[in-house]
């Protein structure tokens, strides 16, 4: 499995030139605001096209500007959940969970929603619309409706940033038994550095739309004590 | 109530009815491409489905007969392989009532397209749910009450119809006269209290069409 990309866009004021490459382990997008990582995870689920570039996940190509390829979201197989969770408002706990897997067939659709349900904790949930349950609550049916698909990769853009911190270790122990279960490249786009040394097996360090650096969290900061990449990750972590 | 005004109440709703139908296909088909497609002239297009809003309802007859009348460029073909022309029947004021009432139903439809959240369609793309299961499960739903607002608006205004209406159908009694027209005529020759039995009738069912309008486009998804 893994991901690897190569991107290049340039929107109005900001060029975003990056290249990394992952395995099926836990990274984390690390920068300040507006260093371009949430345009990176929208570019890879296919939101967003690259001006140039690669992403390739598990050996299968989404997108390569020099062959012409360019598979559309849909038909790319990835869990994304971004920052505000993006719940259906007019759907309940089960549809929103069911929703995530169209192309499922309905009897296997019903089984994964199920077994979702018991391992998100929602039972009792199901038919209540988002409105109704609880900040956590809704986090655990963002992650059930992504993993539906049995997703190639699971791409989370700061989902944890609306929630208290005792709330986030908790988000972030089940974000790390996620990883162990369906073992995929799991990307999250952070600015917090607890929540980036907690759960990063490799960390990529963006900056200005680069990478300023990337690999293991603890190898990045101890072996380079004055390492330029952690006067990057202290600003962002300020923001 | 007598036979003449209970005759024009019933072809006023039908007419409303039968042209509220097709604003709502055309004028929710029409507001998504407007709201979610980019390509040139989109503008240009809005403006010209806008104008009958605008333009006083006999200068949209006129067109109308240019385009649908005996010798105009459609109602001409249409004549000449089936005989049959649409002027002076309830078709041809049920084809007026839609073509006034259509700029309603897209502005309120696309304004109401255009506010889904962008994340929310984004999460039904990335869940593996194309355009239209995303158009049909996901924005047409969230953007449903202004939907019916809109198709409530528009039957309200389908009600009112009369300028277009005149120029397209005419006025004949026992025909074509819908409440508007029979409104005109009573009070043309004098018929007073048949008038403001009309008038009144006329206003609570606006009223309430208005009233209904307003509560859909208040109520939460």
């Amino acid at each position: 499995m893994g991901l690897s990309v190569r991107l290049k866009k340039k929107v109005k004021g900001f060029s975003l030139d990056v290249k990394w490459e992952i395995g099926d382990e836990l990274a984390v997008l690390f920068g300040y605001s507006g260093s371009g990582k949430s345009m990176t995870l929208q570019m890879i689920t296919g939101l967003l096209r690259p001006d140039e570039g690669f992403i390739r996940s598990g050996g299968k190509t989404c997108f390569d500007s020099s062959a012409g390829i360019d598979i559309p979201p849909q038909a790319r197989t990835f869990g994304y959940v971004c920052q505000d969770l993006a719940l259906f408002p007019h759907m309940t706990v089960i549809k929103n969970i069911l929703f995530g897997a169209p192309d499922v067939p309905k009897t296997e659709r019903l089984t994964r929603a199920r077994e979702m349900i018991n391992a998100f904790k929602l039972t009792g949930l199901e038919d209540r619309r988002p409105s109704e349950i609880s900040g956590g609550q809704k986090q655990r049916v963002a992650f059930a409706r992504a993993l539906m698909r049995h997703p190639e990769a699971l791409l989370l853009d700061e989902p944890f940033s609306a929630l208290d911190s005792p709330l986030r270790s908790e988000m972030g122990r089940i974000l790390r038994e996620i990883h162990e279960e369906f073992e995929i490249p799991v990307i999250l786009v952070t600015h917090d550095i607890s929540e980036a040394y907690a759960l990063a097996d490799r960390i990529i360090v963006y900056a200005d739309g680069r990478v300023a650096r990337t690999g293991p969290f603890h190898e990045l900061f101890r072996s380079n004590p004055g390492y330029e990449g952690e006067s990057l990750v202290r600003r962002a972590a300020y923001v | 109530m007598d036979k003449s005004t209970l005759f024009s109440m019933r072809l006023s709703l039908q007419v409303a009815s039968v042209a509220t139908v097709f604003v709502i296909l055309a004028g929710t088909a029409i507001a998504y491409v407007l709201a979610r497609k980019e390509f040139r002239g989109r503008e240009l297009l809005d403006v010209l489905f806008t104008l009958p809003l605008v333009l006083p309802p006999t200068v949209t007859g006129y067109y109308l007969i240019m385009v649908f009348g005996r010798n105009g460029l459609i109602g001409k073909m249409m004549y000449e392989w089936t005989g049959f022309t649409i002027m002076f029947t309830w078709y041809a004021a049920a084809l007026a009532s839609f073509v006034v009432s259509l700029p309603l139903m897209i502005k309120t439809t696309r304004a109401s397209i255009e506010s889904v959240d962008r994340n929310l369609i984004n999460a039904a793309y990335t869940s593996g749910h194309g355009e239209v299961e995303t158009a049909l499960r996901v924005i047409l739903p969230l953007a449903s009450k202004g939907i019916i607002a809109g198709a409530v608006l528009s039957f309200a205004r389908a009600m009112g119809e009369f300028g277009a209406t005149l120029m397209l159908a005419g006025d004949i009694p026992g025909r074509t006269d819908t409440m508007p027209l029979a409104i005109y005529s009573v009070a043309s020759s004098g018929e007073w209290t048949q008038a403001h039995a009309m008038v009144i009738l006329l206003t609570v069912m606006s009223g309430g069409f208005l009233y209904m309008a307003g509560t859909y486009s208040k109520r939460g998804v």
